[in-house]
C-alpha cells in the first residue's frame, strides 16, 4: 500500500508506449523526461530531503557521461565497464568534496556548488584532447543489453523507463527508512539532529555520495543514449533547470521530483511555437510558480485533493 | 616580465572594479532584505544596452546615460515589486529561484527587443592610449576606475551620513525594530534595489566600450559580482568592493600567466577556496549559528 502510487506510475509508464508506440512524445520526450526525472530524484534526495541546496549537480550528470565517452571511444572499453568506472570515480570525488563543501550552508553552499559545477563545465571545454573541446565527442557505442543491441527509440524509452522506475523506488525506500528519518532530521534542524545522536556530517555525506553516483550514471546512459556528448548539456543553465523541477513538484517528495521533471522537459516543447517568446515565458512561469505555490504544485495539489476527500469522508461518517 | 605584471595589473583593476560595483549591488540587496539577488548581472546588462540603444538613436552621450541608468533603476523597483514583496516569506531557496526566474525574464525581454547581436559604446572620451611607465592604457580605463571610485564613494556617503541610507541599514539590522521606530520598512527596500540597479547599470556603462555588450552579458559578470561579494564576506560593502577588485587582478594574472582558458574558471577556483578554509570571507565576521 505504501508504494501503491509507484505502482501506479509504473503501469502508466508501462501502457504508454503499447499505446503510442510511434509517438514522438512518448519515445523521444519520453526517454529525455525519463533522464531528467532520475537526475530530479536524485537531487531531491539532498536538496529536498537532507535540505542541502546544490546548484551543480550538472556537474556529476556530464562526469558521467564523459567518463562514458572518453573510455568508450578512447580506451575501447566495454560500456557497462566504462559506467561503472565512471560511477566509481564520481563516488570517490564527491566524497572527497563532500565534507568540506557540506560544511557550509544556505548562500555560501549554493556559492560554492555553483561555482563547482562552473569549473567543471570550463574543464569540459577546454581539455580538448581529452574532451572533444566545445564540439564534444561522437560515435559513442551503442549500448548492449543480455545481447541485444539498444538502437531504437522504443528499446531506449524501455531501458530509461526501467532505470527511472528503479531510481523512484530507490528514493521513496530510502526516504522510508532509517537513514531517511536521520536525512528529515537533518533537515529540520542540524543541531537537533545531533544532540538525538545523528552523526549529521556522515548522513550528509553519504546523501551526496549517493546522488552524485545516481546522477552519473544517468549521465552514462545519457551517453550511450545520444551517441553524443558536448559540454552544453551539462552547463549551469542544466544545473538550475533541476533545482527548479525539484522546487517545481515540491522539496521533499519524490513524486513532487517526478512531477516536475515532467512538467519541465514538457514545457520546452509547448512554448516552441512561441518562438521569441519562449524565454520570457519561461522565466515568468518559474517566477509565477514560485512566488504564488512555494510548496511546489505537485505537493500543494495533492494537499488540497486529500483535503478535499477528508471532508467528504467525515460528511458521510 | 614587470611592465607585462603592470599591464596586467591596470587591466584587473578594471575588470575588478566592475565586479566591485556588481558585488556592492549584491550586498546592499542581501544586507536590506536577505535575498541572494541572481539577476544583478541583468542590470548591468540592461544599462548597457539601453544606453547603446539611445546613443544609436542618436540621443546626447550624457543624457544617454542618465536615461539608460533611470531605465535599470525602474527594472530595479519593478523586481522589487513584482518578484520579491509578495514572496516576503520565502524560504531561502525559493527567493533563489524566484531572482534566477527573473534574471530569466529579463534576459528573455533583451532577446526580444536588441536580439542575439552584440553591441559596443563609443568611448566616452576618445581612445588614444595613454602610456604608464612601459605599460598602456585607455582613457576608458580611468573612465572604469574613476567611475566606481565615485559611485562607491557615494554608496559609502549614502549608508553613512544621510537618514535614508542610515534607515535602511537599520532595516538590516532588524526589520520589525525599524518598524516599530517609524521607518517605512518597503519603501526602504525599494530604495536598496533601485540603488543596486544604478550600481550595476553604471558598471554595465563603464565596462560596454571595453569589453562590447548583448543580452547575454550580464549572467558571468552577475555571477562573478557574487563571488566578489562572498569573497568579502556576505553583507559587507566595503568587503565587496575589495573582493570585487582582488578577483579582478586575480583573475587577469591568472588568464596572463597560466591560461586564458581558464580565465573564468580562476575566480571560482579562488572562491572554492577561500569557502573551504574561511568561510566568512576576507572581511566578514565570524558567526556563531544560531539554534
Amino acid at each position: 500500500m505504501r508504494l501503491a502510487g509507484f505502482y501506479l506510475f509504473a503501469l502508466f509508464t508501462g501502457i504508454l508506449p503499447v499505446l503510442f508506440p510511434d509517438s514522438y512524445y512518448v519515445t523521444v520526450v519520453g526517454v529525455t523526461i525519463c533522464t531528467n526525472i532520475i537526475l530530479a530524484v536524485s537531487l531531491n534526495l539532498l536538496m529536498g530531503y537532507a535540505g542541502q541546496i546544490s546548484l551543480g549537480h550538472a556537474a556529476f550528470f556530464g562526469l558521467g557521461a564523459y567518463a562514458s565517452a572518453i573510455l568508450t571511444t578512447r580506451y575501447s572499453l566495454d560500456p557497462w565497464v566504462a559506467m561503472s568506472i565512471g560511477a566509481v570515480l564520481v563516488g570517490i570525488f564527491s566524497l572527497v568534496l563532500a565534507r568540506p563543501i557540506l560544511r557550509l550552508k544556505g548562500h555560501y553552499l549554493a556559492m560554492a556548488t555553483l561555482g563547482f559545477g562552473i569549473i567543471i563545465h570550463i574543464l569540459f571545454v577546454q581539455m580538448d584532447s581529452l574532451t572533444g573541446g566545445p564540439d564534444g565527442m561522437s560515435g559513442i557505442p551503442v549500448l548492449r543489453l543480455f545481447g541485444i543491441p539498444i538502437d531504437s527509440d522504443l528499446k531506449w524509452y524501455v531501458v530509461m523507463a526501467s532505470a527511472m522506475l528503479f531510481s523512484i523506488w530507490l528514493s521513496l525506500n530510502i526516504a522510508d527508512s532509517r537513514a531517511g528519518r536521520a536525512l528529515a532530521a537533518v533537515h529540520g534542524s542540524e543541531a537537533a539532529a545531533q544532540t538525538m545522536g545523528v552523526d549529521t556530517a556522515r548522513v550528509k555525506s553519504h546523501v551526496f555520495v549517493f546522488s552524485a553516483v545516481m546522477a552519473a550514471l544517468a549521465g552514462s546512459l545519457f551517453a550511450h543514449q545520444q551517441s553524443f556528448v558536448s559540454p552544453e548539456s551539462f552547463s549551469f543553465f542544466f544545473s538550475i533547470e533541476l533545482v527548479t523541477m525539484v522546487v517545481l513538484g515540491g522539496l521533499a517528495s519524490t513524486f513532487g521530483a517526478v512531477f516536475g521533471a515532467i512538467v519541465l522537459s514538457l514545457l520546452p516543447e509547448f512554448l516552441l511555437v512561441f518562438e521569441d517568446f519562449e524565454v520570457i515565458i519561461y522565466g515568468t512561469i518559474l517566477m509565477a510558480m514560485m512566488i504564488f505555490l512555494p510548496q511546489g504544485l505537485f505537493v500543494t495539489l495533492s494537499r488540497k485533493l486529500h483535503c478535499m476527500f477528508a471532508s467528504r469522508l467525515q460528511g458521510t461518517k | 616580465m614587470l611592465d607585462q605584471l603592470l599591464q596586467f595589473l591596470i587591466s584587473g583593476i578594471t575588470v575588478g572594479s566592475i565586479y566591485a560595483l556588481v558585488g556592492l549591488g549584491f550586498a546592499i540587496i542581501y544586507n536590506a532584505s536577505d535575498v541572494v539577488n541572481f539577476a544583478q548581472g541583468e542590470f548591468v546588462m540592461i544599462g548597457a544596452m539601453s544606453a547603446v540603444f539611445l546613443v544609436g538613436k542618436g540621443v546626447p552621450y550624457p543624457l544617454a546615460v542618465f536615461c539608460a541608468v533611470t531605465i535599470t533603476i525602474m527594472v530595479g523597483f519593478a523586481l522589487e515589486k513584482f518578484a520579491i514583496e509578495p514572496a516576503r516569506d520565502a524560504s531561502v531557496v525559493t527567493t533563489i529561484i524566484i531572482t534566477i526566474g527573473a534574471s530569466i525574464f529579463l534576459r528573455g525581454a533583451a532577446l526580444l527587443i536588441w536580439g542575439k547581436d552584440v553591441y559596443g559604446l563609443p568611448p566616452f572620451t576618445g581612445d588614444r592610449p595613454i602610456s604608464v611607465g612601459p605599460a598602456t592604457m585607455l582613457p576608458q580605463n580611468l573612465w572604469v576606475i574613476g567611475g566606481t571610485l565615485l559611485s562607491v564613494m557615494a554608496v559609502k556617503f549614502f549608508f553613512d551620513r544621510t537618514l535614508t541610507g542610515k534607515a535602511i541599514l537599520a532595516c538590516s539590522f532588524n526589520k520589525k525594530a525599524a518598524y516599530l521606530v517609524g521607518i517605512n520598512v518597503r519603501k526602504m527596500l525599494l530604495i536598496a534595489y533601485g540603488l543596486s540597479a544604478a550600481l550595476g547599470a553604471i558598471a554595465g556603462i563603464l565596462i560596454a566600450p571595453i569589453t562590447y555588450t548583448s543580452y547575454d552579458a550580464g549572467v558571468m559578470l552577475g555571477l562573478k559580482g557574487f563571488c566578489a561579494a562572498i569573497l568579502g564576506g556576505m553583507g559587507s560593502s566595503m568587503g565587496a568592493v575589495a573582493g570585487g577588485l582582488l578577483l579582478g587582478v586575480l583573475e587577469t594574472m591568472g588568464a596572463g600567466f597560466i591560461s586564458s582558458g581558464y580565465k573564468d574558471a580562476i575566480a571560482f577556483v579562488v572562491i572554492l577556496l577561500v569557502l573551504f578554509f574561511r568561510p566568512s570571507g576576507i572581511l566578514g565576521k565570524q558567526e556563531a549559528d544560531r539554534v
